[in-house]
């Protein structure tokens, strides 16, 4: 018994000051405050800003760019009435796993953003949450004119109306609703950009992190989510 | 329905009985009889089922019109009950107890209009406007436009009318 009281006794004595908390010493200028979260809620999520992804030397980047543009993962969120269009899409009439793409049920197996149509303010801030969930290389595709323009709800109070003002879009299918078809062919374009290695959204995010932020929380007004949740 | 409203007549102080269909029929009753009103068709006249309560705003009466739509099992018809209320001070007794989900159409009608209930469960939580700050949307003094275009960036827009755009598109030379 004497022995480990003797052992715990010197192992109290260790010395440990001049070591911040946790959460401060790793803190810089470039990490995120997220001061909207309760102040015990701020250790559970990253401070940490995205980074943009420069691209690797150009012929391997070609090669990546082929393996990316044929294996997209749909993340199958329903933001609006153009996601109906995603039933027909994935199922025997309109197969789009001909194209190599499928639905994944959550963001963090996704590559492929699908915002369908009209997005209120309470589905933005799940839009951004889902958004920046997903693993890069991620893409947009913004079907209806809702999610261009506002479309039938140009005037309404709780709709927004350019969607590229709170996430980058790599593809717009324009109409309403666009058929299945035309959103096959917003794909398909979607493809070209990737394998041109110009569907840079996410880099974008990247570089325009503030201005985009500053655009979401102008409208979402009850932000009580970390600034930038991965 | 008329056979009711007379019987009824004699308890409460109704007018303005209208009867729109056979099987539908509504009337306005004092704001301080409703409650009463509402046990009695309950448990007396079978009207067992609340199928609505709905509000309309009357601006230039400066008055909300609330409406409690009921329906009978028994005989398969619907009474609407309606009650006006001061629209500078809409405050409206619940119904909660009598059926419970009344409580969902009064944080309905307390988000969309801002009339109060007191006693009413959770009827100051947001039902579906999250962190609304503006004034309750439904009324028609907010002018839902004007704070669209003040909120959100509007893209700009190209109109065209149909027949003149594919005539200049097919036939330019004419």
């Amino acid at each position: 018994m004497e022995d480990i009281k003797d052992i715990t006794k010197t192992e109290t004595t260790i010395e440990v000051a001049d070591v911040k908390p946790d959460r401060e010493w790793r803190k810089d200028d470039a990490s995120l405050m997220n001061n909207e979260l309760p102040e015990e809620e701020k250790d559970w999520f990253a401070d940490a800003r995205p980074r943009k992804v420069m691209p690797a030397w150009a012929p391997i980047e070609k090669f990546f760019n082929w393996a990316r543009a044929h294996s997209l993962w749909i993340l199958a969120f329903g933001t609006g009435c153009g996601a109906i269009e995603l039933r027909p899409l994935v199922t025997a009439r309109y197969d789009i796993s001909r194209l190599g793409m499928q639905p994944r049920p959550t963001p963090r197996q996704a590559s492929v953003f699908m915002i369908g149509g009209y997005v209120s303010i309470k589905t933005l801030k799940r839009i951004v949450r889902s958004y920046e969930q997903m693993q890069g290389p991620k893409f947009v595709v913004a079907v209806c004119s809702c999610a261009i323009n506002g479309g039938m709800y140009w005037d309404s109070y709780n709709t927004v109306k350019r969607i590229d003002q709170y996430i980058p879009v790599d593809v717009y299918v324009t109409g309403c609703m666009p058929r299945p078809e035309a959103v096959m062919a917003g794909f398909s374009k979607l493809k070209e950009l990737i394998l041109a290695g110009k569907a840079e959204g996410q880099n974008l995010y990247a570089e325009k992190f503030d201005w985009y932020k500053t655009n979401q929380k102008q409208v979402i007004k009850d932000w009580n989510m970390p600034d930038y949740n991965w | 329905m008329k056979e009711l409203y007379n019987k009824l007549t004699l308890q409460f102080n109704l007018s303005e009985f209208m009867q729109q269909r056979p099987n539908l029929a509504f009337v306005t009753v004092e704001k301080r009889q409703l409650v009463n009103l509402l046990t009695c068709l309950r448990d007396i006249h079978h009207y067992t089922h609340l199928v609505f309560v709905t509000a309309v705003d009357w601006l230039e009466n400066n008055q909300f019109q609330l409406t409690y739509m009921l329906h009978n099992y028994e005989n398969h018809t619907d009474l609407g009950i309606r009650i006006l209320l001061d629209r500078g001070n809409p405050v409206m007794e619940t119904i909660h107890h009598l059926w419970e989900q009344g409580r969902v159409y009064q944080r309905e009608l307390h988000e969309m209009f801002g009339i109060d209930f007191p006693g009413s469960p959770g009827v100051e939580e947001p039902m579906i406007l999250e962190g609304w700050q503006g004034p309750p949307v439904m009324r028609r003094d907010f002018d839902t436009k004007k704070y669209s275009l003040e909120t959100y960036d509007h893209r700009a827009r190209d109109t065209r009318e149909p027949e003149q755009h594919m005539k200049e598109k097919l036939y330019p030379e004419d």
